[in-house]
């Protein structure tokens, strides 16, 4: 099976059955990482650029061991280190990485809709890490993995997202999927960070984080960003944690095999209690883990895509 | 020179004309009208009278056409000075006369910015040298646009300034626009309001919905635009001032509007453009940013609230506002696209489907295009009717053909349309302005 597109930049572009595919084609990759020579010939000759415009050191780097594990070369285009400083435009850096020969550009942007931009109008395959507080598409394709392996499945399960909805794009792209595939998705969060109008995506909205909670399988906390402090959004990270921060207790209002995710990096607490984040429900380290395997699944059927 | 006008289906609601007409034109003026006979009824109807071969130097026959007053654009950006690589005075006028626009008010956030009686005068020459229709100045409000303190309005005003905003930004401080309002009374001056409640719209780039959340991009709530429209009215009634809305985009405004206008306190008039009433937040989709505009485009339910303004009344112009990007501008990030649509060549189709969807009549729509504006901004003794002794302005159009809007063939320079490859009609066939002749297909 291959994908439609050349390109991935959304979610919402994706059927539930290439899902599926992305994360069954990541289950295969996972067994190579675990092996003692951890590395497949499948996109030998073929470039990798990464291309960030905004600092990351997670993504940036789970998407370049997945590249190497596929034998891809791997070009780091970094904002500080390229001529976007001098204030060259989008078009013209992507032609210039076309240029030096890129089979697949992976792209991270301040902006949302960048990647769509750049895919409209390069040749090569575009991969979004990450676009404003649009789409975070890979990071859902690897939580909703990581849901799976623990799980067993994704149809039916409550999944509990929390913390700052609006301008996440990891919820955003976890809505998407996780709705495609027959998941309930919660929201729950202060109303300033989470608009009542995202009830018409079919998700339950939720200020109070007890009620919430309340017998979901999967609890998905959300980093703060700290920089949101002082606009309006909350008073205070201390009054955040009292009245959104994961604790023990309130991990008890969830199944008893509910399972606690985080995109990372964390701030421990802020919105997760340490206790929590250590704790063996926690699955934090296995979405590092699974990160690689997807984004391999994703550098691997994008390139398999002839336009 | 003389021309001659026959088989004129003229539309003029000054002069409550919808008929078959001539027109003779001599000296940059409309020297007569008169009503032909009506097919079918026979020679000698009264006023009738057919021209004498030899008598002008040119006929035009416009069998089968529609001959409107000039259309009056009372919202434009020619950019010139200092933003000349998206528009100049030139390049803009042109575009002006390929859509029918014969009269362009132009407005002052150019750099340096229109907040001298010099800048104004700088305009008016350039025009004269350069354009090719009737350009009027609109002079800023405050000083740079600052919103801090009033620009010399007055000495703005007898350089040919015809009305005041600082159009791009609101006059934030409530103190200064009382004070505008108030001294604009001196030569009964025209205040325009870009109404937008700047800490609300903050880093906004579209509308406020679950379109905007979905989309990742921060909305712009219609309560920016309906606060500062509340504020303006209650401004207006403080101080007797002309007040005009720009660019109404919500169903709230227009709800605002028509209860301003029933309490029948103070003077306000206002205007839309063809795209709040034709096309909805959907066109970014995509991030097309050719749909991004300041105000953002709304949803169904306001685009019906504006067609209902019009129908009603409530809303007195349609204007263009016309903005101008270079196409690197609007190409890459849609963040930082500048807001703005190139709409001087679209406006008369785009308003032309209000009178096949049945919202407004033909007198209606020029009235709204030409009469309206003309009136408001002081004009109509030359502009907005084809009265005799009025300015030889006119635009002769067939709103049967249909042509598919093609951006690239724009006259202006800003290419930036979301209307590219729509199909309209009434595209004008000939533009008279001040008597020259432009003549198209």
């Amino acid at each position: 099976m291959n994908l439609r597109s050349k390109d991935l930049v959304s979610i919402k572009d994706l059927s539930a059955g290439e899902i599926e595919h992305i994360i069954e084609t990541a289950a295969g990759f996972k067994d190579v990482l675990g092996r003692d020579i951890k590395k497949v010939p499948a996109l030998r000759g073929k470039t990798t650029v990464n291309l960030f415009y905004e600092p990351s050191t997670r993504t940036r780097t789970s998407f370049e061991v997945a590249a190497k594990r596929l034998s891809t070369d791997v070009i780091n285009i970094a904002t500080s280190t390229s001529s976007v400083v001098k204030g060259e435009t989008l078009l013209d850096t992507a032609r210039t990485v076309l240029a030096l020969g890129a089979d697949i550009v992976v792209i991270r942007h301040k902006c949302s809709g960048t990647p769509h931009f750049l895919a409209r109008n390069i040749d090569a395959s575009v991969v979004n890490a990450g676009d404003g507080t649009n789409e975070h598409p890979t990071q859902a394709l690897l939580d909703l993995f990581t849901m799976k392996e623990n799980k067993g499945r994704i149809q039916g399960l409550e999944v509990a997202i929390v913390g700052d909805i609006l301008h996440s794009r990891v919820a955003k792209s976890n809505i998407y999927a996780l709705s495609k595939l027959g998941a309930k998705v919660r929201l729950i969060g202060p109303p300033t960070l989470v608009p009542d109008c995202m009830r018409d995506l079919g998700v339950g909205i939720y200020a109070d984080m007890n009620a919430g909670l309340e017998g979901v399988d999967v609890i998905m906390m959300l980093r703060i960003q700290l920089e949101r402090q002082g606009k309006g959004f909350f008073p205070s990270t201390h009054e955040y944690f009292r009245n959104w921060g994961l604790t023990a207790a309130r991990v008890a209002r969830a199944k008893d095999d509910a399972i606690i995710m985080h995109p990372g990096p964390m701030n421990r607490g802020i919105e997760i209690a340490s206790e929590v984040a250590d704790s063996s429900r926690s699955v934090i380290l296995d979405q590092v883990t699974n990160g690689i395997a997807i984004r391999m699944a994703v550098l691997y059927l994008v390139s398999g895509v002839k336009e | 020179m003389k021309l001659f006008i026959k088989n004129a289906h003229l539309i003029d609601p000054v002069q409550k004309l919808d008929n078959i007409c001539s027109i003779l034109i001599e000296d940059r003026k409309i020297q007569e009208i008169h009503a032909q006979a009506a097919k079918g009824r026979g020679q000698g109807a009264k006023g009738s009278k057919d021209h004498k071969p030899g008598s002008v130097d040119e006929v035009i026959d416009a069998r089968g056409m529609l001959v409107l007053p000039g259309l009056v654009d009372m919202h434009v950006h020619l950019r010139e000075p200092g933003f000349e690589y998206k528009e100049t005075i030139r390049t803009g006028t042109e575009a002006a006369v390929r859509g029918g626009v014969t009269s362009v008010c132009c407005m002052p956030n150019t750099n340096p910015v229109n907040d001298t009686p010099g800048i104004t005068e700088f305009i008016i020459r350039k025009a004269i040298q350069e354009g090719s229709c009737s350009v009027f100045p609109i002079g800023a409000i405050t000083k740079g646009q600052k919103g801090e303190e009033l620009a010399e309005l007055g000495m703005m005003f007898d350089a040919g300034c015809v009305a005041f905003s600082d159009d791009g930004r609101p006059v934030v401080d409530s103190m200064v626009m009382r004070r505008a309002l108030e001294y604009s009374r001196i030569r009964n001056m025209l205040i325009i309001s870009h109404a937008e409640d700047l800490s609300l719209a903050a880093g906004g780039v579209m509308n406020e919905g679950l379109l905007s959340v979905t989309m990742g991009l921060q909305g712009i709530p219609a309560q920016a635009e309906e606060i500062m429209i509340s504020r303006d009215i209650a401004l207006a009634e403080l101080t007797g001032g002309r007040l005009h809305i720009a660019h109404v985009s919500t169903a709230g405004s227009v709800e605002l509007l028509r209860a301003a206008r029933k309490r029948g306190i103070a003077e306000i008039t206002s205007e839309t453009c063809p795209h709040y009433f034709s096309i909805t937040e959907e066109a970014v989709s995509g991030y097309n940013a050719n749909a991004k505009v300041n105000p953002p485009l709304r949803t169904k339910k306001d685009v019906e609230a504006i067609r209902e303004g019009l129908r009603d009344g409530t809303i007195d112009v349609i204007a263009t506002d016309h903005a101008p990007h270079h196409k690197d501008e609007k190409s890459g990030e849609f963040d930082a696209a500048p807001s703005g649509i190139s709409g001087l060549e679209t406006s008369i189709g785009l308003s032309m489907r209000l009178v096949d969807d049945g919202v407004l009549t033909i007198a209606g729509l020029v009235d709204k295009m030409t009469c309206a504006p003309a009136r408001i901004l002081g004009l109509s003794d030359t502009k907005g009717t084809l009265k005799p002794g009025a300015d030889a302005d006119l635009v002769i159009v067939d709103t049967e053909k249909e042509y598919t809007v093609n951006a690239a063939d724009f006259r202006s320079k800003g290419k930036n349309t979301p209307f590219d490859g729509w199909r309209l009609k009434a595209r004008p066939a000939v533009t008279i302005a001040r008597g020259r002749i432009y003549r198209w297909e």
